[in-house]
């Protein structure tokens, strides 16, 4: 069982039972220190981001909007969590060595081809549906499927069964079987 | 203080979905065409450590849980409609972030896409707020609630079905 953080993988049991204990930590220490629990999520962070670009183009808009007025444009610890993902992934990647430029990943080229456009647009519209479907379902894989789950929520459960139906039969009508490079 | 707590913990969250590989696309699409099992290997994993951790700290009375409500038609079309995009981007909101970070540069076309699709929920939010958020509102229920049992029973089921699961996964080389 090698947990060196110069390893380029970890198993996903190992890296999965830290995260819960991680998510402990994190509602134990922000109940102590902030007062409020602050358990794991993501996509709201995503309004709040869209909110100070649009408050650029015209603050009054973003002001008399009531989904950016229930969830507060502000950096709060979620925004910051966020891009705190992107720096553990950062650093992650380049003490195992695993850091990969990728433009079209290999199902995807199997699929409809090398072309980077094709993709770009293809990531582009799955993220409008995507962030779209969370924000009403109130919650993404992180807040509905971890966080719900860790408190045996009603709606996490009923959410990630619906977001892994859904994503099932769609992958299954976009790539086909998936062929044979679904492995690394 | 609030923004650094949440640096420090999104920093060692994506130190582990990177370690994991539950970042890539390979291993998300895999998943959902029933070909690898890494993502809910992690992601069952880390909840199931989760609930033993959160609810003995509730018991304890150190902690407050803070449920999202039950809203059946929003998570209903809503959950279904973030599979669909999910498959196609090959992305969750968590995900994209730390992908983007080991180097998989289309993830930035995702991440563009969920803040366009952010903004477009923000505008018909509004027209949502007495429809499809109200159908079926049970409001910030819990399974023990739902099934009047206690806590406990719920969580070695699913830990007993979560060890099961690995079983088969590791059995079948998924």
């Amino acid at each position: 069982m090698n947990i060196s953080f110069f390893a380029s993988r970890w198993s996903p049991y190992i890296a999965g039972a830290f995260v819960g204990v991680l998510a402990v930590l994190s509602v134990l220490v922000t109940t102590v220190i902030l007062d409020k629990p602050k358990y794991i999520g993501a996509s709201t962070t995503f309004v709040r981001a869209v909110g100070f670009v649009e408050q650029v183009v015209s603050s009054e808009h973003v002001a008399e909007n009531a989904y950016f007025m229930s969830k507060k444009i502000k950096v709060d610890w979620q925004m910051l969590f966020v891009v705190g993902i992107f720096a553990g992934s950062l650093i992650s990647s380049r003490m195992g060595k695993t850091a990969k430029i990728e433009m079209v990943p290999p199902i995807w080229r199997e699929r409809f081809g090398p072309s980077i456009v094709v993709r770009g647009v293809g990531a582009f519209i799955g993220g409008i549906i995507l962030m779209f479907g969370a924000r009403m379902a109130g919650g993404c894989p992180s807040g509905h499927g971890m966080s719900g789950n860790m408190q045996l929520a009603v709606s996490g459960l009923l959410a990630l069964g619906f977001f892994l139906l859904g994503a099932i039969i769609t992958a299954r009508i976009v790539y086909g079987s998936g062929g044979r490079s679904w492995n690394k | 203080m609030e923004q650094i707590i949440g640096l420090i913990t999104g920093i060692i969250f994506g130190f582990l979905l990177q370690k994991g590989e539950v970042l890539r696309f390979e291993r998300q699409v895999g998943f959902m065409l029933l070909k690898d099992m890494t993502i809910i290997k992690f992601m069952l994993t880390a909840v199931i450590v989760g609930m033993i951790g959160i609810y003995t700290c509730h018991s304890l009375g150190l902690i407050a849980l803070s449920v999202k409500a039950t809203q059946v038609a929003a998570i209903v079309i809503g959950g279904l409609l973030f599979g669909i995009g999910w498959a196609i981007a090959g992305y969750c909101p968590g995900t994209s972030v730390g992908a983007l970070a080991e180097g998989r540069i289309h993830a930035i076309w995702a991440i563009l896409g969920m803040l366009v699709g952010a903004a477009a929920y923000a505008e018909i939010y509004p027209y949502l707020e007495n429809s499809v958020l109200s159908w079926g509102s049970y409001g910030k229920i819990t399974l023990p609630q739902l099934l009047g049992v206690p806590a406990w029973p719920i969580i070695v089921a699913f830990a007993a079905f979560g060890v099961g699961f690995f079983v088969w996964a590791e059995k079948k080389g998924l």
